[in-house]
């Protein structure tokens, strides 16, 4: 009983102070988008648009972050900002445009002369690579070498944590094991793929996926030398493609890339390159980190998980200048497994939805700056085919809060008119997910929905809340948590979330154990389809009939406060990148 | 005192086996406290079966905890072999394990980081020991003056301030605003001038809480040894005050002190872990830091068994020192 009453305590005084600092911040935001504080070009000044354009070469780009890698082997890294600063070592076939904005999201070829020529009703994809693709060593870059980097993604055993879209699109039933067992003397046995000579390479799949070319464009479609692959340990000095290469590398600590003296722009309309030298620092106080971003001893945070609460407020006070504060692409939300009691009840998950104050978790999360725009449905912005402003279940109405008659009625017509108890897992190495809980607590408290709070440890998220056995022994009924976009299609979004297919035992991410043919069926269609209009707006259709299942509380399409170093030239966030800035075009003014 | 020195040298093994043993167990046991399965903790975003299981064969966790325990032994001596699939690893002697996440041998992690924190620790130690003794000398033979008060109240300040704070305020005012020192470390090696810079606030920051300690417990044992009859002999016999406070009644105040050296020590090497994190050095404490929360449980293990064996090697190294420095004290 003690017990009981002093954590409600605590978590009031820390609710109380949370919410304080949130609206300091929230204050300080506001004013004139315009305003320009501090060095930098001007608030919002990289967002749409280039903030300092320019051609100038040399000088030392600087980044700094609290979180490495989870791997810098292209085939095995699966955070953002490792996607974004691989392009530094590592090319692709196509990727994403230099371009501000939304403009990132269009597909150009990077080693290939052109995009695929596509021929067989979508199920054959042929690429001419350039002229004078070199290693770091100075050997051409081969067809073979792109065929070796990707089939490496096969050997899960060895090379396990990155995106295995390629694997599922060329060889669902996985019948190829990947290049260490495989018995061909060249390790190149994957018959989906096929090099006729050293500049063509052509894939063949199985069916039609008008995504293939976002799959190709992830750095787990790079190029390995099979003689340099050191398998599990690649990650730790992997072999350059790109305009930098790697000089020094302590995981957690430090790294430095120079040029690759081998790479010619005129090989690479993509990459600037302009800074002679990249460097890393990786330490684990984020306080510290902001502190150094704003003194000015580094660049950009590699991690752009945005300026901390102690930051914040200095930041955009004094500095407002050297803030941009863009989309992520990101949507935080709640989710209801439908193997939990009483959520197996649409009606019990609708009561959850209307009676929870959107405002209020807007502000829990950091205000419509530090958090994001309320969200409406489960489609971020950042997407084809989303529409913002499709509200099935009025977030917007009566200014983000609760519709409280709406609420009790479902409750009613759940069969539980005086509300439920219902427990909320949310990760305990999140703050400021742990501050949404109780947001979501308190707003569903007045409904007569009691729900308990339970921290879960983040770091065994997939064995924990990706278990659907310790979902439902643990009794989560609501289920806390963000999903970012792996590439911006329905496909690279919602399919983890929604699709059948992705319920498993481990590492599950379909935590409302959504089972529906005919959202799945959405998928297959949208798959076959090669025009990408066409595509979103199959994607359309299958976000209205996810939010008619009511298994998902969308609460933000998340925004953050990022700090842009005084001295960075050529800068602009990109949606294809989650936000971040576009790193390879990155440059520095000394 | 051969008999004596490998007597304690097997304690020193024994303990670490233990030890040893009772990580081992930690680590083997969590995951069935939990149901959780650790090797999920690696597989990323899209879980692959085949991936989960190769992870499990390389950590070995499908192993019974006496074979797990077997070959750690075995690889601190001799090396080992890690394999998942068709890719194996080697780990040379002494293995401390490998971590997964990041894909390499614990050893090299640990021997790479313990410079920052033997730079960190002994520079503090210095500091603090010179200091914090100096001050409790003084207090004790200046004992009521404004001196001992004035003394006495810093150094339960220093005690009472936690590093997060001290660490932070010095940061803010003589880094930040004052840019008298530098707030980032540098390799000794890249430039000792930046190094030292670099150092100096940690230093004082962790020898102001030690020393305050160090100076209320010379303070008080300096006050108890004034008192024994040996000083009130010396001084009868006519020997001069720095004698008698230099040579006869310090040798019995250093004797706790060098005690509880011995233990601050040792237990820094394992990670002077607040100070590190307040000033982002890179040395032990950050990256136990780091394999706490991302669940490097190879890497946590590793540390632990280097500060447990850093404690139990100063602790025997102050008690051979016992008998250097008061001759009552006979090894035995």
């Amino acid at each position: 009983m003690t017990t009981h009453r002093t954590s409600k305590r605590r978590l009031a005084i820390g609710s109380a102070v949370a919410v304080a600092a949130l609206l300091t911040t929230a204050g300080c935001g506001g004013g004139d988008d315009k305003e320009k504080k501090g060095s930098g070009p001007g608030y919002n000044a990289a967002v749409g648009k280039i903030a300092n354009p320019s051609e100038k070469k040399g000088g030392t780009l600087k980044f700094i972050g609290t979180q490495d890698a989870d791997s810098w082997d292209p085939q095995r890294g699966y955070y953002g900002f490792v996607w974004d600063y691989a392009r530094f070592y590592t090319r692709q076939l196509i990727t994403y445009k230099p371009a501000p904005g939304e403009g990132s999201q269009e597909l150009v070829p990077d080693m290939a002369t052109a995009t695929a020529k596509i021929s067989e009703g979508g199920k054959r994809y042929e690429y001419t690579l350039r002229d004078g693709l070199k290693w770091q060593d100075g050997k051409p870059i081969t067809s073979k070498d792109i065929k070796y980097g990707i089939e490496r993604i096969w050997a899960q055993d060895v090379l396990s944590g990155g995106p295995i879209y390629l694997k599922e699109v060329l060889d669902p039933k996985g019948e190829y094991k990947g290049p260490y067992k495989d018995k061909d003397p060249e390790k190149l046995g994957l018959k989906a793929i096929e090099t006729p000579n050293d500049k063509t390479i052509v894939f063949k799949l199985p069916k039609p996926n008008g995504d293939f070319e976002q799959m190709l464009a992830m750095p787990a479609a790079s190029p390995v030398p099979k003689d340099k692959d050191t398998g599990s340990r690649y990650g730790q000095k992997p072999f350059s493609s790109g305009p930098y290469q790697w000089v020094s590398y302590e995981s957690n600590k430090s790294m430095v890339l120079t040029r690759n003296p081998h790479w010619k722009k005129s090989s690479d309309p993509v990459r600037k390159a302009l800074p002679d030298k990249v460097t890393l620092t990786l330490i684990t106080n984020s306080d510290e980190m902001d502190k150094r971003l704003i003194k000015g001893n580094y660049d950009v945070d590699l991690n752009a998980t945005g300026v901390g609460q102690a930051g914040r407020v200095e930041a955009l006070r004094k500095h407002k200048g050297n803030i941009d504060n863009p989309l992520t692409g990101f949507i935080r939300y709640a989710v209801f497994p439908q193997t939990v009691e009483p959520f197996n009840n649409i009606e019990c998950r609708k009561a959850v939805i209307y009676g929870a104050d959107k405002k209020s978790l807007q502000t829990a999360r950091g205000g419509p700056q530090g958090g994001g725009d309320i969200a409406t449905n489960m489609l971020p912005p950042v997407v084809k085919g989303s529409d913002p402003k499709y509200d099935p279940y009025g977030a917007l109405e009566n200014n983000g809060g609760p519709d409280t008659a709406k609420a009790k009625e479902a409750l009613k017509k759940c069969g539980k008119p005086n509300g439920f108890e219902t427990t909320i897992a949310v990760r305990n190495n999140k703050p400021v997910e742990v501050a949404t809980a109780e947001s979501l607590q308190a707003s569903l408290s007045k409904i007569g929905i009691k729900a308990n709070i339970a921290p879960y440890d983040g770091s065994q998220t997939p064995g924990i809340i990706g278990n659907p056995k310790v979902v439902k022994s643990k009794n989560y009924g609501i289920i806390i948590m963000g999903w970012g976009p792996d590439f911006p299609t329905g496909q690279g979004f919602s399919m983890p979330l929604v699709h059948s297919k992705y319920i498993l035992n481990n590492g599950n991410n379909n935590y409302s154990m959504l089972n529906d043919p005919k959202i799945d069926a959405k998928f297959t269609e949208a798959e076959a389809e090669l025009d990408e209009n066409k595509a979103a707006e199959i994607y359309t259709e299958m976000n209205k009939m996810v939010s008619e299942k009511a298994v998902y509380l969308p609460f933000v399409f998340e925004k953050n406060i990022i700090w842009r170093s005084s001295r960075l030239t050529n800068v602009y966030t990109a949606h294809a990148y989650n936000g971040r800035y576009d790193y390879s075009a990155l440059g520095v003014v000394k | 005192m051969l008999a004596y020195l490998i007597r304690r040298l097997f304690a020193v093994v024994l303990t670490l086996m233990v030890v040893i043993l009772v990580t081992f167990g930690i680590f083997f046991i969590i995951p069935k406290w939990t149901g959780v399965d650790p090797a999920t903790m690696y597989v990323g975003k899209q879980a692959d079966a085949q991936a989960i299981e190769a992870i499990r064969q390389k950590l070995g966790l499908d192993d019974p905890i006496i074979v797990q325990f077997w070959e750690f032994l075995r690889g601190l001596f001799v090396g080992r072999d890690y394999t998942s699939g068709a890719d194996t690893v080697h780990c040379s002697a002494p293995c401390f394990g490998y971590s997964f996440r990041n894909e390499q041998p614990i050893w090299p992690v640990l021997t790479d980081r313990l410079p920052v924190t033997f730079g960190l620790a002994g520079g503090a130690a210095i500091l603090w020991v010179f200091g914090g003794v100096a001050t409790g000398i003084v207090s004790a033979l200046k004992r009521g003056t404004l001196w001992d008060r004035s003394a006495m109240t810093v150094a339960l300040a220093g005690v009472s301030l936690p590093i997060y704070f001290t660490g932070v305020v010095s940061l803010a005012i003589f880094s930040y605003q004052l840019d008298w020192v530098s707030n980032e470390y540098t390799e000794f090696g890249v430039n000792p001038g930046d190094w030292f810079s670099g150092m100096i606030l940690p230093w004082v920051t962790l020898a102001f809480l030690y020393a305050a300690m160090y100076a209320r417990l010379t303070r008080a044992t300096m006050l108890e040894v004034l008192g024994e009859d040996y000083i009130r002999t010396a001084r009868a016999k006519g020997l001069r005050e720095p004698v008698v406070i230099g040579k006869h009644a310090m040798r019995s105040t250093m004797t706790p002190v060098l005690t509880i050296l011995g233990m601050d020590l040792g237990a820094l090497i394992g990670g002077a872990i607040l100070t590190e994190t307040t000033f982002s050095l890179p040395g032990l404490g950050q990256a136990a830091v780091r394999a706490i929360s991302e669940r490097d449980l190879p890497l946590v293990l590793g540390v632990t068994l280097l500060t447990a064996g850093a404690v139990v090697i100063a602790n025997l190294i102050v008690d051979l020192l016992y008998a250097v420095i008061d001759p009552r004290v006979r090894l035995s």
